[in-house]
């Protein structure tokens, strides 16, 4: 009986076993062609045929049953009378023949049969496009390839533009040099030479087509043929440069392209001048060429030229120069440009000498047959693209002037002052491209004072954009006088009371210029910190941030100038001490002559007191072995010694911005450890510190696994219960499986440590009990010996500070209730991975309530490498308030580990985390960031 | 052979009363009806008696095509349309019909109520006149009548100044009007597209002027003003009410909000605020920046630019103030120019071409004492500042639309005969067409070679593409065979066998023989054969009709 149960169990299965894709194959192939075929035969007109196709169309069919299909279509499109349904057919085919896994050799034959009995040019277009996308689903087909150009060859005669538009196309994807289409070309009525021919030849005879579509696309193929690694033979440069003067914009646009293309190929080949028997270079004659297409009629045509313009870079000196070239006549009287006569004033050395009269009165009479109003070749061709009247010409033109300064310093002087008044644009994208660009190429330039001038006029722009790239641009300039120094700072105070919340860039940007300038700046000194060589002059306020800004320039500059100090007054040291201090990141070390350190920290009297890097990392290293020398915790002292060792790490990391990262890394590390002994629980080292290597994340995993040992101890002593522990112990035992597999190869740098004594037990781990388990490791974390951390090479700590709100305001922010305020955040992050993702704003009401608030992508800007910029807003709401009260803002940096990603549920925008606990703000998956920044708000009740 | 006929009654070697006539394919077209700023007697209008001594002008002209509303272009209009008589359409686009009669109402005004002229045409007139007016867009082919087409191009001088194409058949002319071909704080550049016209009539205001980048020039501007005020100087710009004037604000009133300056800025006459409605409602015709910002904000809307009274120009401490007209021959700016003129910390900046006679044009040239009326001096002592805000194209730009536009002939109005002669030259140079510069009432006529259109049957069309060669040579001419019917004004070129169907004609055959002698001493067939053989080997083709 059991046999025989046993037996029709396994004939069911059987059957199930066969059915299920014999039942497959039955569905798909045969259900899907025969229902198109069927569809198409009731079809009773033409309009009902196409919907049928169209309605096709949209689903997608399968490999293997596409050749089928492909077949059907093929008997219909014979049938068919009507060209759009013939048509539809034809592009159904291209659409097929894309399918992936399926291999188009077995229609080629059929594609092609059709084109010859084929009357409607639409629909001949179309097939021709259909065999474009088998030939290039066919690369590897030398038969097939050649086959399809030959078609197109023949077709290229076609009476209709679309056809000889796809034959071009297809000899442009497919075409290739080596074999000469000789045989073929006699076969079309079009080509009546039969002596070889390739396709490049073919294809240029199309340069001259009537049709301005045709034209475009045998260009563009041409463009395809070098796209697909082929050398264009040089002889079609002349009449690539015919084309350029085309009645089309779409033909100019390519053309442009095509001439570039050859002056890279043939940069140094000679070209003959026509009207003269003088000859230059390629690459000279072409970029004359594309220049003079900066004044073209069609915008999209100057965009691309001044583009390309940018790339031209082994143009002469001289025709780069031309590029900026301009005279200027009034009544045929020469006239100097603004700009010259700038340069003149300077160098007569009356600049700001207020106006003179009728200084740009016309001079000299002009010879009326040497004036040229036609610009011939290179002349002018940025004069005219940086005035263009659309600014997407004028923005091409500014990145174009950057690339090619870049690489020719004579070039960048000369571009200065073009680029220094592209600073008024009315468009703010144009200005701040143009900051940036000047920034970009400042090393090869020194700003002129009355340059300098109009450059810092912008510094009161109302954009913040603007203002910091400026900012940013002053750190890299270069400047000639002390007057520019003194103006660059009168301009910068200027814009710092103006807008103060520009103070740290401000201050910035006057280390960079101190630290630049030293010997400009050492003249004026005394004028800067208004001492007297007989009064002692009162001393300034030193909260004033404009006199810090003083300071900073001032200090910085001393640094390389050892005769400054001498001229400090004896507030100035003071401040100096203060400032090292407070605003370390941008007052310098600097050796004061005659005067004792007023050392305050024991930091400074363990020997980095003089205050060198090389020091400062000494004194890290001596720290780290100092504690490294503690075999065990229980020590009696070692925990103190932790605990100065973590106050001088991060007093040192203050002081030292550059090893700030390192410093603040081992004192956390220790301190997790601190903590760890004190039976406590810390951990997110790794995601906040960038640069770790293997090996440190190794260690920190170390610590996670001893923490969450001592959590399951905990959890088994305080909770008896079985249930819980077992949990518990499998959720641990995962975590120590996986710590194995991410850090088999660390694993030898472990030696008497918790996870190698754990590892060694895990055999009887995973059978025992929950109870026993943690029997086992209460002993080996008593047992396990601490691990020494070795000094991390580098690495930098994701930081934020929030600037704005400064949390100093008394005035609250009043709104009314169910509606909600804007608040404008403005924070620095730095070393943050992937800021757009990672980084979100908390905001916590005093009731408990968290939001968190993703940014928008686009509110992240990148000043500079490493360094990213947070403005955004955030909208706040709450019910009626009775008075006004502090909320928190702060950044949490998201973060997802292999134990917290099953956990972390991504938060949603703006989702609110109702009913936390007060104390505990911190949302799983995330860390705190940033200090938090305390914002008065007041929610009044709605009027009624 | 036809030809094109072009006759300035205004503008011919000079500036200002702007009128070109221009008779076309049998189509006579009056270009722009403007007026003179430097007279104020008969010389104002264009001599309208040229075209008919005495009667209305509407059975001579089949169209009047103002190109911007400045009053050197528009101003006769009434007088023309009214006193003069024409009832014909007359072509302008849709900001220029708005803002021209604000324009020559306020002309009117001040020559009939502050002049005291009679004999001037009245409000109703300029009324009158504008109901004859049809709007025309940009790029829009407006037919006037079966023959006569024309199409407007953005010209960019002032708000809604256009060029013009004017066709009948395959003839064309295009008139630019004013135009720039540099963008500037409101307006874009001018645009005009490949379309080879037989002649170009172009303005040449700055004939002889390579002009410096705009952007030196708006920060010298700036800087000037800038300076005055911080000296507690008083700034006065005369400029025409529309056009330059909202280009200045518009720099002014930005430059104010960066600087954050606090001195007050007028404008003169209320009329402006009537044409600042207008600019802000055409937004599609200024440049891109307005035209991408004015969603936040019109740049029109202006926020430190307020209205002038006339009691403002005593009060003490610094202003900018614009005032009308430009060129300081009238009005306010006149009065306040008289105010201001002895004080030297005060500045007048000129941003504009001042015509000769004006006070604007005097003092720009330097002279010291004016004379006034009644015989009254004026000493000058303020700062004459001369900016080349005027939006005209210069030199270059002249070429550049010559380039873009490919004219077959060249005629230069708008400008001094002096500087036009220079720009002749350079044209006929460096194109190698034939430039004109008729003075006012000199007719240049400009022969065409008119292409004359005949259809073609499908049939005979396609017969000879078979036999023809390859296709891209298809800009070669080609010759084919065919009969010519021409049949109640139309052309067209049929197969002698359809011709002959038509005509209901037979065919007739013509046999050309000749008689040759031949002595030969061998027999008849012997001879025969011989020469038989002799032309078959030379292949000449024996007639199919004749023996041999």
């Amino acid at each position: 009986m059991s046999a025989h149960i046993n037996h029709v169990v396994v004939v069911l299965q059987q059957v199930s076993l066969e059915e299920v894709p014999a039942k497959k194959l039955r569905l798909t192939k045969p259900s899907k062609s025969a229902a198109l075929h069927i569809d198409l035969c009731k079809a009773t007109s033409p309009t009902d045929a196409l919907q049928y196709l169209l309605s096709f169309a949209r689903r997608p069919v399968e490999a293997e049953s596409v050749e089928g299909v492909v077949r059907i279509l093929l008997e219909h499109y014979y049938k068919e009378s009507d060209n759009s349904v013939r048509l539809k057919i034809a592009s159904l085919l291209g659409l097929l023949s894309k399918t992936q896994g399926f291999a188009p050799d077995c229609i080629v034959d059929d594609a092609i049969n059709t084109l010859n009995n084929e009357k409607s040019h639409q629909v001949l277009a179309q097939l021709l496009g259909t065999l474009l996308i088998i030939g290039t689903q066919l690369p590897d087909k030398i038969a097939v390839v050649q086959r399809l150009i030959d078609v197109a060859c023949k077709h290229l005669s076609s009476t209709y533009f679309g056809v000889r538009n796809k034959c071009l196309q297809l000899l442009g994807c497919l075409g290739t040099v080596d074999k000469p289409l000789s045989k073929e070309t006699d076969a079309g009525p079009g080509a009546q030479t039969s002596h070889v021919r390739d396709v490049q030849s073919v294809i240029s005879d199309y340069f001259q087509d009537q049709d301005p579509r045709v034209r475009t696309a045998a260009i563009k193929a041409m463009l395809q043929l070098h796209e697909r690694g082929m050398k264009i033979q040089q002889t079609i440069y002349n009449q690539a440069c015919k084309l350029l003067s085309d009645d089309y914009e779409q033909v100019r646009s390519a053309a442009v392209q095509m001439v570039w293309v050859l002056s890279q190929l043939y940069p140094e080949s000679i070209v003959p001048i026509p009207s003269s028997n003088e000859e230059i270079r390629l690459v000279d004659d072409s970029f004359g060429k594309i220049c003079h297409m900066v004044s073209d009629g069609s915008w999209v045509v100057r965009v691309q030229a001044a583009k390309l313009l940018g790339s031209m870079h082994q143009v002469s000196p001289h025709f780069l120069e031309q590029t900026l070239d301009k005279k200027l006549m009034s009544d045929l009287r020469r006239k100097r440009t603004a700009h010259e006569r700038a340069k003149e004033l300077y160098a007569s050395g009356e600049f700001s000498s207020g106006r003179r009269w009728a200084d740009d009165a016309p001079k000299e009479k002009v010879d009326t047959s040497g004036v040229n109003l036609i610009d011939s070749g290179a002349c002018g061709a940025f004069v005219h693209g940086l005035e263009d009247e659309m600014y997407e010409v004028r923005i091409s033109a500014v990145e174009a002037l950057c690339s090619l300064a870049q690489s020719s310093p004579s070039f960048a002087e000369k571009c200065l002052d073009f680029l220094v008044d592209m600073f008024n644009d009315e468009i703010e994208e144009v200005r701040l491209q143009s900051i940036h660009v000047l920034r970009q190429i400042s090393t090869h330039i020194t700003l002129r004072e009355d340059q300098l001038d109009t450059v810092l006029a912008v510094l009161e722009d109302s954009s913040r954009d603007i203002r910091e790239a400026l900012h940013e641009l002053l750190c890299y300039t270069n400047v000639s006088t002390k007057d520019c120094i003194q103006l660059a700072l009168v301009e910068l105070l200027k814009n710092l009371t103006k807008y103060p919340t520009d103070r740290n860039s401000v201050w910035k940007c006057l280390k960079f210029l101190g630290a630049r300038h030293p010997t400009l700046v050492l003249p004026i000194v005394p004028e800067l910190l208004s001492t007297h060589p007989y009064f002692d002059t009162p001393e300034p306020d030193m909260d004033d941030p404009a006199y810090i800004a003083v300071l900073v320039l001032v200090f910085n500059a001393a640094k390389s100038c050892p005769t400054m100090p001498a001229l400090f007054s004896d507030h100035t040291f003071r401040h100096y001490a203060y400032l090292r201090d407070s605003l370390s990141h941008l007052v310098p070390h600097l050796r004061l002559p005659g005067r004792k350190q007023t050392a305050s920290s024991g930091l400074e009297a363990s020997g980095v007191g003089s205050g060198s890097l090389e020091s400062a990392q000494n004194f890290l290293q001596d720290s780290l072995v100092r504690v490294s020398a503690l075999q065990n915790l229980e020590t009696p002292g070692a925990q103190d010694l932790l605990e100065f060792t973590i106050r001088d790490l991060l007093r040192l990391g203050e002081l030292q911005t550059e090893l700030a990262g390192s410093a603040d890394f081992c004192a956390t590390y220790l301190h997790c450890q601190l903590l760890l002994t004190k039976w406590l629980s810390f951990d997110d080292l790794e995601f906040l510190y960038s640069g770790l290597e293997t090996q440190q994340i190794a260690t920190i995993h170390n610590v996670r696994l001893q923490a969450k040992a001592l959590q399951l101890i905990l959890t088994a002593r305080s909770k008896p219960g079985v249930d819980r522990v077992l949990g518990a112990c499998e959720k641990f035992l995962q975590d120590v499986e996986s710590f194995q597999r991410l850090f088999m190869t660390e694993l030898p740098h472990f030696q008497d440590s918790f996870v190698e004594k754990l590892l060694e037990l895990m055999p009887r781990l995973t059978t025992c009990k929950p109870l026993d388990l943690v029997k086992i490791l209460q002993t080996t974390l008593r047992q396990s010996g601490f691990i020494h951390l070795k000094l991390p090479e580098q690495i930098h700590r994701a930081s934020a500070t929030i600037i704005e709100p400064t949390g100093e305001s008394d005035n609250p922010l009043k709104f009314t209730t169910g509606l909600v305020v804007a608040l404008d955040i403005d924070a620095t992050l730095e070393h943050v991975q992937d800021p757009q993702t990672s980084v979100k704003v908390q905001v916590l009401y005093p009731d408990g309530q968290s939001h968190i608030i993703h940014p928008k992508p686009g509110d992240f800007r990148t000043p500079g490498p490493g360094r990213v910029r947070l403005i955004t807003q955030v909208y706040l709401s709450h019910s009626a308030w009775t008075e006004a009260c502090q909320i928190e803002v702060r950044l949490l940096l998201a973060y997802s580990s292999s134990s917290s990603k099953q956990s972390a549920s991504k938060p949603a925008w703006n989702e609110s985390m109702d009913g936390l606990p007060t104390s505990e703000s911190c949302i799983e998956g995330t860390i705190h960031l940033s200090k938090p920044v305390k914002v008065f708000i007041m929610p009044k009740p709605a009027r009624r | 052979m036809p030809d094109i006929k072009v006759t300035p009654l205004g503008a011919g070697q000079d500036v200002g009363r702007s009128c070109i006539l221009v008779s076309i394919g049998g189509k006579n077209i009056m270009l722009d009806c403007g007026m003179h700023m430097g007279y104020n007697d008969d010389r104002r209008f264009p001599d309208f008696s040229y075209i008919t001594q005495n009667g209305r002008l509407t059975e001579f002209l089949d169209c009047v095509i103002i190109s911007h509303f400045h009053l050197d272009h528009c101003g006769a209009l009434p007088y023309m349309s009214e006193m003069v008589g024409y009832d014909g359409p007359i072509y302008m686009t849709h900001p220029t019909k708005a803002i021209c009669p604000i324009l020559l109402e306020d002309f009117r005004k001040i020559t009939v109520d502050k002049k005291g002229e009679t004999n001037f045409f009245t409000s109703q007139m300029i009324k009158d006149c504008m109901k004859k007016v049809v709007p025309l867009n940009l790029h829009q082919t407006v037919q006037v009548d079966e023959e006569l087409e024309i199409k407007a191009y953005y010209a960019g001088h002032v708000l809604g100044a256009a060029m013009v194409q004017i066709k009948v058949g395959s003839e064309s002319v295009v008139y630019t009007g004013d135009y720039n071909m540099t963008p500037d704080r409101h307006l874009g550049a001018a645009w005009i597209d490949k379309c080879r016209p037989d002649l170009l009539i172009s303005e040449s205001t700055y004939a002889t002027t390579i002009r410096d980048s705009k952007r030196c020039r708006e920060r010298d501007f700036l800087k000037k003003v800038h300076e005055t005020v911080e000296r507690g100087g008083k700034v006065l710009i005369p400029v025409f009410a529309l056009g330059r004037a909202q280009e200045l604000c518009i720099l002014l009133e930005t430059f104010w909000e960066r600087m954050n300056l606090k001195a007050p800025i007028y404008f003169s006459t209320g009329l402006t605020e009537k044409a600042n409605h207008y600019y802000k409602l055409f937004i599609t015709w200024t440049n891109q920046k307005i035209r991408k910002t004015f969603v936040q904000r019109n740049m029109f809307e202006f926020k430190h630019i307020k209205a002038f009274d006339r009691s403002y120009a005593d009060n003490p401490g610094p202003m900018v103030v614009f005032a009308t007209p430009g060129m300081l021959h009238a009005g306010q700016s006149l009065l306040i120019f008289k105010k201001w003129a002895g004080n030297e910390k005060n500045m007048v900046i000129m941003p504009g071409y001042c015509v000769q006679g004006t006070v604007g044009h005097k003092i720009l040239n330097g002279q010291k004492k004016l004379e006034m009326e009644g015989r009254a001096t004026l000493d000058v002592k303020l700062q004459v500042e001369y900016m080349s805000f005027s939006a005209h194209a210069d030199a270059k730009g002249i070429m550049q639309l010559i380039r873009m536009a490919e004219p077959r002939n060249m005629l230069l109005v708008h400008g001094e005969a002096k500087k036009m002669e220079f720009l002749k030259d350079k044209i006929e140079q460096e194109f190698s067409i034939s430039c004109y510069m008729p003075a006012n009432g000199e007719t240049t006529s400009i022969v065409t070679n008119p292409s004359v259109p005949v259809d073609i049957s499908l049939n005979l069309l396609k017969r000879e593409m078979a036999l023809g060669g390859p296709l891209p040579d298809a800009k070669r001419p080609r010759t084919m065979h065919g009969t010519l019917i021409m049949k109640d004004n139309s052309l067209r070129l049929v197969s002698p066998e359809q011709a002959l169907k038509e005509l209901g004609l037979s065919e007739h055959q013509l046999r050309f023989t000749c008689r040759v002698q031949l002595h030969d001493p061998h027999s008849d067939n012997d001879t025969l054969g011989r020469i038989y053989t002799h032309l078959k080997s030379h292949s000449v083709n024996a007639s199919p009709y004749g023996p041999i």
